[in-house]
């Protein structure tokens, strides 16, 4: 396998983007992460795209073609990927694995989602199709009350406070407030986030990430040629995939999400490094809860001791491991099928030091954390300054 | 929008009505889904079987931002139940006062309406949970 190496990034601004069709917006993050690199369009081979649901969304398949057409590179090849939330984590997987093999030298990858053109229940019946229909769905289950029953047992297990999962939201929120892309840039309080309407209790609005609207896109190429196109390429070190049930109910344990175990260890074990190497972290808080568990899943510290992670500040910027600071998806939103590379998108800035007021200091090696549906796939992706 | 039609309801018909799940011979696990596998074990030798039909709740919640199916319908609660055999599933709660639910409370299986297709289209049934009074 060849070493791979990230030459250019950009992101769409994330938000309510009434004004913007899914084209419009995925171009708009193409052409930022060709003019970070400045590469020749014709130099780039292949488009491989997450998307979770154009379909339902805005009634369109086939995103592939009609993507690498408005890009302009068409025929080349270009195919879209779908893992629900973990789309475009699923998408630079094979990106990555597309570049290691030797099959291409430069590629595209991208994530798209537009999900505000439909009111905000049949956003809430789309993303059902997340999880089991026939086994969930069906009898009334909901995307924000399969993280709802996972946070009440975790609560009931280890003790974990209501408080501890507004925390994630405030440090998240005061993350997103330092970043222009982000669909709410304001902080929030503790109070604010126990006070807002509930979704599915115990969680309220501000425990849920948003709907939204927003693409992001990298440039990847072999390793050898990066320095070609950039003087600070960074590298992938490690990438892992993982799986759980589909269904909740089929889990023994439903604080325990195996696909971000199993994803993460892969990772880990190809990058030659272990959890405390980490220095900075994009994680899949879709639901507050759901960064409480990935604390403890992806190693940063015990079973059941996310709570006091987040309690004694561990995860803030400034703090022994800094979590979502580009507001997480929380803050910074969450249009379902472009996180996972938007999540990439954030650890390049900080490792190259871009990241303006919220860039960590001294970041070496930074990890990206996709989940899709419950937990029921995962994507992790380590990447460094330096080659392995 | 994702209403399910005729076709899907039939399919899965009797085994939501009866409460029949399948059941692995090798292991002893048993699933409220059909499977000809074993996640567990990854034998094929499994059969259907009525599941329990009483069981206790592993977690819950109260679905307040309601999807588009259910936009005529108030709160309502949703658990995972875990039946006397250990088999776990999603479903409604009813006839429970939300004060009264935790997580450890017995519970035991209704027949219930869960839907309909469209003012003119079918009715389709299926388990619900109450308390065990
Ligand atoms: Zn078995």
């Amino acid at each position: 396998m060849r070493d791979v190496a990230i030459i250019g990034v950009g992101m769409s601004k994330f938000g309510e983007l009434w004004d913007k069709q899914l084209r419009d917006i995925f171009i708009e993050a193409a052409i930022e992460a060709i003019n970070d690199c400045k590469i020749d369009l014709k130099d780039i081979q292949a488009l491989f795209i997450g998307n979770y649901s154009a379909g339902t969304w805005v009634q369109q398949e086939h995103l592939g073609p009609l993507l690498v057409d408005y890009l302009g590179i068409s025929p080349k090849p270009a195919m879209r990927i779908e893992s629900a939330c973990a789309s475009s984590g699923a998408a630079f997987y094979i990106a990555y694995m597309a570049i290691a093999s030797g099959l291409y030298d430069i590629v595209m990858v991208g994530g798209v989602e537009k999900m505000t053109d439909v009111p905000t229940e049949d956003s809430t019946t789309f993303l059902a199709s997340a999880a089991d229909r026939e086994w969930e769905a069906f009898f009334g289950m909901t995307f924000p009350g399969l993280f709802a029953l996972m946070a009440r047992r975790h609560m009931y297990q280890y003790g974990t406070k209501r408080e501890q999962l507004a925390m994630v939201s405030v440090k998240n929120h005061k993350n997103g407030s330092k970043n222009p892309k982000a669909q709410f840039q304001r902080e929030v309080t503790i109070d604010e986030v126990l006070n807002s309407p509930i979704v599915a209790d115990p969680l309220t609005l501000l425990d849920c990430s948003p709907i939204s609207d927003g693409a992001a896109a990298c440039i990847l190429c072999s390793s050898d040629i990066a320095k070609k196109y950039t003087d600070t390429p960074i590298y992938v070190l490690g990438s892992g995939q993982g799986t759980d049930t589909i269904a909740l109910h089929d889990r023994e344990d439903i604080t325990i999400m195996k696909s971000t175990i199993e994803a993460s260890r892969k990772a880990y074990s190809f990058a030659h490094l272990e959890p405390k190497d980490i220095d900075v972290a994009e994680v899949h808080d879709c639901f507050t809860i759901a960064e409480i568990i990935e604390y403890e899943d992806l190693g940063f510290c015990k079973k059941g001791e996310g709570g006091k992670m987040i309690e004694n500040g561990e995860t803030e910027i400034g703090g022994r491991i800094p979590i979502n600071t580009s507001g997480g998806l929380k803050s910074k939103g969450h249009p379902v099928g472009a996180t996972g590379v938007a999540q990439v998108c954030e650890i390049v800035y900080q490792l190259r030091g871009e990241a303006g007021k919220r860039q960590v200091s001294n970041a070496e090696i930074g990890l990206t954390h996709n989940i899709g549906g419950s937990g029921s796939s995962c994507y992790v992706h380590i990447f460094g300054r330096k080659k392995r | 929008m994702s209403k399910p039609t005729s076709p899907r309801i039939w399919q899965l018909a009797e085994r939501r009505y009866r409460l029949i799940g399948t059941k692995c011979k090798n292991c002893g696990k048993s699933f409220i889904s059909p499977r000809k596998i074993c996640p567990n074990c990854k034998s094929m030798d499994l059969e259907d079987i009525l599941l329990p039909r009483k069981g206790k709740i592993y977690s819950y919640t109260i679905i307040n931002a309601l999807p588009s199916e259910r936009e005529n319908y108030g709160p309502y609660i949703m658990a995972i139940v875990e039946l006397e055999n250990g088999c776990k599933l999603t479903a409604e709660i009813v006839d429970c006062k939300i004060e009264d639910l935790k997580i450890g409370m017995p519970v035991e299986l209704t027949f219930r309406k869960i839907g309909e297709e469209s003012e003119s289209g079918i009715i389709y049934y299926g388990y619900k949970f109450r308390p065990i009074s």
